[in-house]
């Protein structure tokens, strides 16, 4: 575990730089041992391998915050971390929801339903939600599907969308510009401002995608 | 309870506190007012608590008629509305307020005694603008109420503005090693696309280092480096973690100085330690403390 600062009000806890369970586990265990935060602790943002801590200049000095995550992660070195929630998301596949799908078969040289299959048949694990509210960073997909993003983002990709980028697959949450490569939608709601908790995934979930008719979404 | 009404709501005008904190492991950014200072003065001199919520303008301000007799300040940039700014004043029933164009800077603050009492999502009423998380910016025949909770009286004398001169300060950021000082060197200039999520800098492009770099938390006022050498600047609503690597953070005590920064004013970065970063930033609370 190394601590570096980021900036005058966050440090950076860093557990290397490599996506691995390993790695991944290190990083729920700091979520977990602050998961309540103390006075002055704003935010915590997990990432692959590292979490950067926000807190208030005003309340908390550098030392004081690398001090309290050595204390609490020595702590918590001993907790075993509790494996996430399984969380089923049906998808409708291709068509009207899914316009990137045959693009991403040409592109892998599968069919279109030989890629819906292998997309539906393995489990994600939930690395860590980012980038917006209730976006996971999904870790598993079948290197098979791997499709490089789209040259131009679309300006807007609707919620729900369920799309390649990359070497990485997930959801868009929320109505938001993109560029990977969608391939279906859910009628889940990934994040609800209202709802408690307000992200439907947490960080250690492991994600299945069970094809689905539209009719039923 | 009294209410402004939005006659006009200006180019961009939102509902703002302090922020949102808490949530960035699901990914919803602070946001917040861009220029605190300006909405903290506000409520100050209003006599509310300084994380009450208060109209955050851009570049252009709006038209507010008060429903009933309010105590209002406008802080931060000047907005031609006709009326003093840094100073809490008293406006009849009645009182039409009309902001125009901003003379300076790029944000100016109503606040109002009370506070304006928006709903709060995730334990704040401000708007993220991108998402739409906590509200969205105003529009004409919106209806705001005014809350009434304040902590002390209002202020009756005027309060000198902060002054924002030189340079931009700068702390090394997460990535700084794989840089050389070329972010320092020349001025940048901001361009049109910039918004609360970040500020697109034009500039000398700063060579891309070859490291490897894996997606990580983001902090506020980090200075990134996408793949055309182009600095952006993150900033309210950013997103909470990202891919590029970041040589520099802009010190808490300019935060403010970034939220008044217009498309085609120039910008000089300034690197200082932390403990400079951390003494310019007492300075500045005293400097606001000084006011109650």
């Amino acid at each position: 575990m190394e601590i570096r600062p980021a900036s005058d009000r966050s440090l950076l806890v860093s557990f290397g730089d490599a996506i691995s369970l390993e790695t991944h586990r290190q990083v729920l265990r700091l979520v977990r041992a602050f998961e309540v935060l103390p006075p002055g602790i704003l935010n915590l943002h997990p990432a692959y391998a590292s979490v950067l801590i926000d807190f208030d200049p005003r309340r908390r000095r550098y030392s004081n915050v690398e001090a309290l995550v050595r204390q609490r992660m020595a702590a918590a070195a001993e907790l075993a971390v509790s494996d996430g929630r399984t969380v089923e998301i049906p998808v409708c596949y291709g068509g009207a929801f899914g316009p990137d799908l045959e693009d991403v078969a040409r592109h892998t040289g599968l069919t279109a339903a030989r890629v819906v299959e292998l997309h539906a048949s393995v489990q994600y694990l939930v690395y860590f939600l980012g980038f917006s509210p209730g976006f996971p960073y999904l870790g598993g997909l079948p290197t098979e599907l791997a499709t490089p993003r789209l040259s131009a983002p679309r300006k807007v990709v609707p919620a729900g969308s369920v799309a390649i980028g990359g070497s990485q697959t997930g959801v868009y949450p929320v109505d938001s510009p993109g560029g990977w490569r969608i391939i279906g939608r859910t009628g889940l709601r990934l994040f609800d401002a209202a709802a408690t908790p307000p992200s439907l995934l947490r960080i250690g979930d492991t994600v299945r995608f069970v094809p689905t008719a539209e009719t039923r979404l | 309870m009294s209410s402004i009404r939005v006659l006009a709501p200006g180019f961009q005008t939102s509902v703002q506190d302090l922020g949102r904190f808490g949530y960035a492991h699901l990914g919803v950014a602070a946001s917040g007012a861009a220029d605190a200072l300006a909405l903290r003065a506000g409520n100050l001199l209003v006599g509310n608590s300084e994380n009450q919520a208060a109209l955050e303008m851009t570049l252009v301000g709006g038209t507010f008629e008060f429903e009933a007799a309010a105590v209002l300040a406008l802080t931060g940039s000047d907005l031609d509305a006709g009326l003093p700014l840094w100073q809490a004043m008293e406006v009849a029933a009645g009182t039409i307020l009309r902001c125009g164009a901003s003379q300076s800077g790029a944000r100016g603050y109503l606040a109002v005694r009370g506070g304006i009492a928006a709903p709060t999502v995730l334990g704040s009423a401000s708007a993220h603008l991108m998402t739409g998380v906590g509200g969205r910016a105003l529009r004409k025949g919106d209806v705001l109420p005014i809350g009434s909770e304040f902590v002390r009286e209002a202020r009756k004398q005027t309060m000198q503005p902060p002054t924002g001169e030189g340079p931009l300060r700068v702390t090394a950021g997460p990535q700084a090693s794989w840089f050389g000082d070329e972010l320092i060197r020349a001025p940048y200039r901001v361009l049109e696309e910039s918004n609360r999520m970040g500020l697109r800098l034009r500039g000398p492009a700063i060579g891309s280092p070859a490291g490897h770099m894996l997606t990580e938390g983001v902090a506020l006022g980090a200075v990134q480096i996408p793949p055309d050498g182009q600095p952006i600047v993150l900033f309210v609503e950013h997103q909470t973690t990202g891919g590029y690597p970041k040589p520099a953070n802009v010190i808490s005590a300019d935060f403010w100085r970034v939220g008044q920064l217009r498309p085609r004013d120039e910008v000089q970065f300034e690197l200082v330690s932390m403990e400079r970063a951390l003494e310019l930033l007492r300075d500045q609370e005293q400097w606001l403390y000084s006011l109650i």
